[in-house]
């Protein structure tokens, strides 16, 4: 998952601080892993260095997480590529959906669009290892089927997902 | 196995019949109505001998003229009664005139004052009838000012026509005929019923086996209503861990709930009607609610022998069924129907009602035991065969349009249940053909022929004494309608004053009258003829010789009269005798009027034959209400070419009635099956016509899978019917002799019950043929 | 929008209610000859009516179906039924096979739906059966055989007509993965080998992976997934 444009996308509802970055992030995404400010610190930089970011002021005492970062235009259309673009189907891809969806939820796109065009990536997937399957001899079909089974475990959960979606919204929005 | 677990799975049972939801409810709902028709007619056929027995007595308790031959006194406590009966249309109405002849004098049953004169009391049919537009022209008859009613102890039925109106000077006329004086209403010497005829007796045992027969069948289908939704419900309760015989009773208790509310049913459905039977008037008999009490036993028998019936059939439809937890098991191969028990009972019951053959005769007894157990053998033997035989045929039948085969397979699969089915019409049919066919071959002996040509005279009246003939001629040549009128005045000689040996007839009339009785060569007034060629005339010859002394009303020991002589003039001439207008070839002596002296006159009364124009509406009413004009006693007699028995219109009423009520309950039950079957169609309905089946291709497939069955159960009906016939004809001697007419009217009526079925069961099909049948969410 | 050139079977906006259910609410459907479209969407969301509104079952409440570049709405109820008989297959979840009836008369039914001769039919029946691997089952009843066989029957029976249309409602709802499999692998072949367009509900993913493009079905609206890639 990319922590680029997960704050990326924090900062699209206004301008933060480095710890308050920190601190919406972990609350909404780090359940397991808190960021350590070193990597807010080097991410920041390298958006500000792509000219995604820029510094909105400093507070006395320098460091940088005195910092206050806001959203440049740019930026701003990363974060929309980003989501728009369905991720390459494979395991363990739920954390970066998430993150994707909640963040859809926080700068008002439409989530459902997102879980929509994933699945219809995920099901382009299917397609593939499907015709393969029809195609090949039995180790192909044992293969392509291990294949099958975990996309079809990721679509259950963006369908799974797609209707709780109002749900989500409301934790997200508190 | 306790008792309390016994209760506890049969209230389990009973539990099961309500719940389910509204399915559970409807068909719960059904079971009871079917049940509950069948308790119905149960109730009322037991009801029936006690309503024949009430009314028997109503009849006895209001008895007056009784044509005795004790004359009463005149007394303080007497009335004189005399027949003021009529008809109007096709309907009897009894009338009487009352004249009280002291304070004391008794009053008739459902009348609390005595009319007086120029008032009447009236039964409230008649009172109906007499306020109504149709009743204009009875009014004119009966125009006394309606005082009253007549209550119902003093009515025999809801619609019977009766009044009774206060009379004027008819004491000199009590015992002439219809008048009388009683001291009291009442039968004097009570019947207590009649000894029944053996042919009428067997008539009556076969109506009602032939009645209740598919009564029991069709109680036995309805307690199967939803049999394979309760299977998968038992299948269930396996599965949670009941063992079979559980499963058992919990079945028996279901059975036994549904049952019981069919009772409840049953009691309401006779409540209401009961009260109908008061309003309804079928085949000129009518009855109050009151007489439709059911026996105490007998419905006491009811009450306990449907239940029992129900869990018993139960048992026996679940006797082919394995109930596994995980679903019900058909014995693998339902085991193939065999033939010879099937073929055994009608046999054994032909051979039972085959002991008997001829003794219907000359005072023979039926044993009523055989009697009705060979009926119910051949009729139940029918039932046992029709499964039979719809396996055996439908597993034959070739290929067909879709409609066809679909029909056909769908029978093979399930013959039994479409079998089920018509078993109660192919019973009801079987033995109203039989009945039909023993009325057709006995009506001859208890329909007499009354000898009346009907294409020259249509009416008779009669003139009453001390009114000359031609005036009634007169008065009735006047009346609307009426075409042509001849007038005799009759009368009869014998050769003595007292206990006269030889009698001949005498017929007075002018030339033109006589004429018709007679050619006479040639005729004027004063003339007398002797008629020649005369049936049931033997002694005119030797009587009608001029000279010679004659005596009209002749005494004798057990009537005095008063015998006028007359003697026979001496230019008698010879007239051959031709048919009169009653059809008869009269014999005696034919006189014109002034051939007789005036005391003679008085011994001869006269009688008017009418040709009616039939074109007039009502004709014979005008000639009635002249009548009535003239003698307000007078019922001019209406002319048929027979006349039924009495006893023998009651029993064809009461199969008519009968067989009526089973067709319409079996319709019913045939609707709520196929109705049942459709249901649990529904999807797979939806998805024919998903796939462009058309309607009427599915319609039609119902309407062979209900015809297939049902022409088969018709002609076993026919063939077990007229077998059934045949053998009650040989028991009363009579000659067999299938009624052809009746065979096939009875089948129509079989085919238009399931006609109406069909077509009922349509609108139905169309709804559930449509696309939400494949809705599942 | 106008129905895509080419497109054998279009609807544009349609809407259905069943009483205060809204089913359909503006869906877009259209499909080529020989493809296969999957229509998914969670239970409830229309999919089922959408497919029977296509298939000419139900009439919509508005909006406008062309077959062939025909109006469905134009025509009554017996030309839509002589369409889905000799132009539609169909095969459902279950239900819809004649108890009754064994299985190759089952096949032949459509066939002699539209008058062709039982003796013809049950010819043509039987060599379907044999392309779907169940003409030993021929004989039987459908309550003899297992749910895979009989729903390979209602396939073969779906596809006896040639059908230019095939529509299947979760065809594969009630079997195994197996099963289910073996089933979409037949129905699709044979489709594609006829040129028949597939119109596929269902709400499995490996069931979808058969088809060739999607159509999601959410609260009664529609979204073709290949027109938003």
């Amino acid at each position: 998952m990319s922590i680029g444009h997960t704050l990326l996308g924090l900062l699209e509802s206004g301008p933060r601080h480095g710890y308050d970055l920190k601190r919406a992030f972990d609350e909404k995404f780090g359940h397991d892993r808190p960021l350590h400010y070193g990597q807010v610190y080097s991410t920041m930089s390298r958006l500000l260095k792509n000219g995604l970011v820029e510094v909105d002021g400093i507070e006395p005492g320098g460091g940088p997480e005195r910092k206050r970062y806001a959203i440049t235009d740019a930026g701003i259309t990363d974060v929309q590529r980003w989501l728009a673009t369905p991720e390459k189907p494979e395991p363990y891809l739920q954390s970066t959906l998430y993150t994707k969806v909640v963040l859809a939820l926080l700068t008002r796109r439409d989530a459902a669009d997102i879980l929509d065009t994933q699945r219809a990536e995920h099901l382009r997937m299917m397609r593939i290892l499907t015709d393969r399957k029809r195609k090949g001899d039995l180790a192909d079909q044992l293969i392509c089927d291990h294949a099958l089974f975990h996309l079809e475990a990721d679509l259950r959960w963006l369908e799974l997902t797609a209707a709780r979606l109002d749900k989500l919204a409301e934790v997200v929005a508190k | 196995m306790n008792l309390g677990q016994w209760a506890k799975d049969l209230a389990m049972g009973v539990r099961f019949a309500f719940a389910g939801g509204r399915e559970g409810w409807v068909r719960a709902l059904l079971t009871a109505v079917g049940v509950g028709l069948g308790v119905a007619l149960l109730l009322l056929t037991t009801a029936i001998p006690n309503a024949l027995a009430v009314r028997h007595d109503r009849e006895a308790a209001r008895t007056d003229i009784t044509y005795g031959d004790t004359t009463l006194k005149k007394g303080d406590d007497t009335l004189v009664v005399a027949d003021a009966g009529t008809s109007f249309r096709d309907q009897d109405v009894r009338g009487r005139a009352l004249e009280p002849e002291g304070p004391r004098a008794p009053l008739p049953p459902g009348v609390r004052e005595l009319p007086a004169v120029g008032e009447m009391v009236v039964s409230p049919a008649l009172k109906r009838l007499l306020e109504s537009d149709d009743g204009k022209l009875l009014r004119e008859r009966l125009p006394d000012r309606i005082v009253g009613t007549i209550g119902e102890e003093g009515l025999i039925g809801s619609t019977e026509l009766a009044f009774y109106r206060g009379g004027e000077g008819l004491a000199p006329k009590v015992d002439d005929g219809p008048v009388t004086r009683i001291d009291r209403f009442g039968d004097p010497n009570p019947t207590s019923s009649e000894r029944m005829d053996p042919i009428l007796l067997l008539l009556i045992l076969v109506v009602f086996v032939v009645l209740l027969t598919p009564v029991a069948v069709f109680i036995a289908a309805a307690v199967r209503f939803g049999g394979e939704r309760r299977d998968r419900r038992l299948a269930a309760l396996r599965l949670v861990g009941s063992d079979g015989r559980m499963t058992r009773r919990v079945a028996a208790g279901e059975a036994m709930a549904g049952a019981a509310l069919g009772l409840v049913f049953g009691t309401v459905f006779f409540l209401v009607g009961r009260q109908i039977a008061g309003s309804v008037e079928a085949f000129g008999y009518s009855v109050f609610p009151s007489y439709l009490n059911p026996s105490p036993l007998l419905a006491l028998l009811v009450a306990v022998a449907v239940p029992a019936a129900a869990v018993l059939v139960t048992q026996f439809a679940l006797r082919g069924v394995v109930i596994e937890p995980l679903g019900v098991v058909r014995t693998a191969k339902p085991s193939r129907r065999r033939l010879w028990w099937r073929l055994l009972m009608p046999l054994a019951g032909l051979a039972m009602l085959y002991t008997m053959v001829g003794q219907g005769r000359d005072g023979g007894e039926f044993n009523q035991y055989l009697v009705i157990g060979g009926v119910m053998l051949l009729l139940v033997g029918v039932t046992a065969l029709l499964p039979w035989i719809v396996e055996a045929v439908v597993a034959r039948l070739g290929s067909g349009g879709v409609a066809w085969q679909l029909a056909v397979r769908r029978l093979q699969l399930s013959s039994g249940t479409a079998a089920r089915m018509v078993n109660g019409i192919a019973v009801a049919v079987a033995g109203a053909i039989a009945l039909q066919m023993l009325f057709s071959g006995v009506a001859g002996d208890y329909t007499e022929s009354t000898g009346q040509d009907v294409s020259r005279v249509q009416m008779q009246v009669h003139v009453p004494q001390g009114v000359p003939l031609d005036s009634v001629k007169e008065k009735l040549a006047g009346t609307k309608g009426v075409d042509r009128v001849f007038g005799y005045s009759e009368g009869y000689v014998g050769d003595r004053a007292h206990e006269a040996d030889h009698f001949t007839q005498v017929t007075v009339g002018d030339c033109a009258s006589l004429r018709e009785v007679a050619s006479l060569p040639s005729c004027r007034e004063g003339d007398a003829f002797v008629a020649t060629g005369g049936e049931y005339d033997e002694d005119g010859a030797q009587l009608a010789k001029p000279g010679r002394t004659v005596y009209f009303d002749p005494s004798s020991e057990y009537e005095k009269t008063t015998p006028v002589a007359w003697t026979v003039p001496q230019n008698l001439k010879e007239a051959p005798s031709v048919k009169d207008p009653t059809g008869f070839k009269r014999g005696g002596l034919l006189l014109t009027p002034s051939a007789l002296s005036e005391r003679a006159a008085q011994a001869v009364a006269g009688e008017v034959y009418l040709r009616l124009d039939e074109s007039v509406p009502d004709v014979r009413e005008y000639v009635r209400n002249t009548a009535a004009r003239i003698d307000p006693f007078a019922d001019p007699m209406v002319w048929t070419s027979t006349e039924r028995s009495d006893q023998f219109t009651a029993i064809r009423t009461g199969l008519f009635i009968g067989a009526t009520c089973v067709l319409v309950l079996i319709g019913a039950s045939l609707l709520v099956s196929q109705l049942e079957q459709l249901r649990e169609r529904k999807k797979l309905l939806s998805s024919l016509v998903a796939f462009g089946t058309r309607r009427s291709t599915l319609s039609l497939s119902v309407l062979w899978q209900t015809a297939i069955p049902i022409g088969l159960g018709l002609l076993l009906a026919s063939v077990g019917g007229m077998a059934l016939g045949a053998v009650l004809l040989r028991m009363t001697d009579t000659p067999v002799q299938v009624d052809w007419a009746s065979v096939l009217s009875m089948t129509g009526v079989g085919a238009a019950v399931v006609l109406a079925v069909t077509l009922l069961s349509l609108p139905p099909l169309l709804r559930l043929m449509r696309p939400d049948g494949l809705r599942t969410e | 929008m106008t129905a895509p050139p080419g497109s054998l079977l279009a609807a544009e906006e349609l809407r259905k209610a069943y009483g205060p259910t809204v089913a359909l609410d503006g869906a877009e459907f259209s499909i080529h000859p020989g493809e296969v479209v999957a229509v998914m969407g969670p239970s409830g969301s229309g999919k089922s009516t959408l497919l029977h509104c296509l298939a000419g079952i139900v009439p919509p409440d508005s909006g406008s179906i062309t077959y062939n570049g025909r109006e469905l709405a134009t025509m009554n109820d017996a030309q839509r039924s002589a369409l889905r008989r000799s132009e539609f297959g169909f095969v459902f979840q279950f239900g819809q096979l004649v108890p009754e009836l064994t299985c190759v008369e089952n096949v032949a039914l459509p066939l002699r739906l539209n008058g062709v001769s039982r003796k013809e039919a049950e010819k043509a029946a039987l060599s379907w059966m044999e392309r779907l691997e169940v003409d030993d089952l021929r004989k039987k009843r459908p309550g003899e055989v297992s749910g895979g066989q009989g729903q390979r029957v209602a396939v073969a029976r779906a596809l006896v007509t040639n059908p230019r249309v095939l529509f299947a409602d979760e065809p594969t709802g009630a079997l195994d993965s197996l099963n289910g499999e073996r089933v979409m692998e037949l129905l699709t072949d044979a489709a594609r080998s006829t040129n028949a367009a597939v119109v596929l509900v269902t709400h499995e993913a490996r069931v979808a992976a058969y088809s060739d493009r999607e159509i999601v079905v959410r609260d009664g609206k529609s979204r073709d997934m290949e027109r938003v890639v």
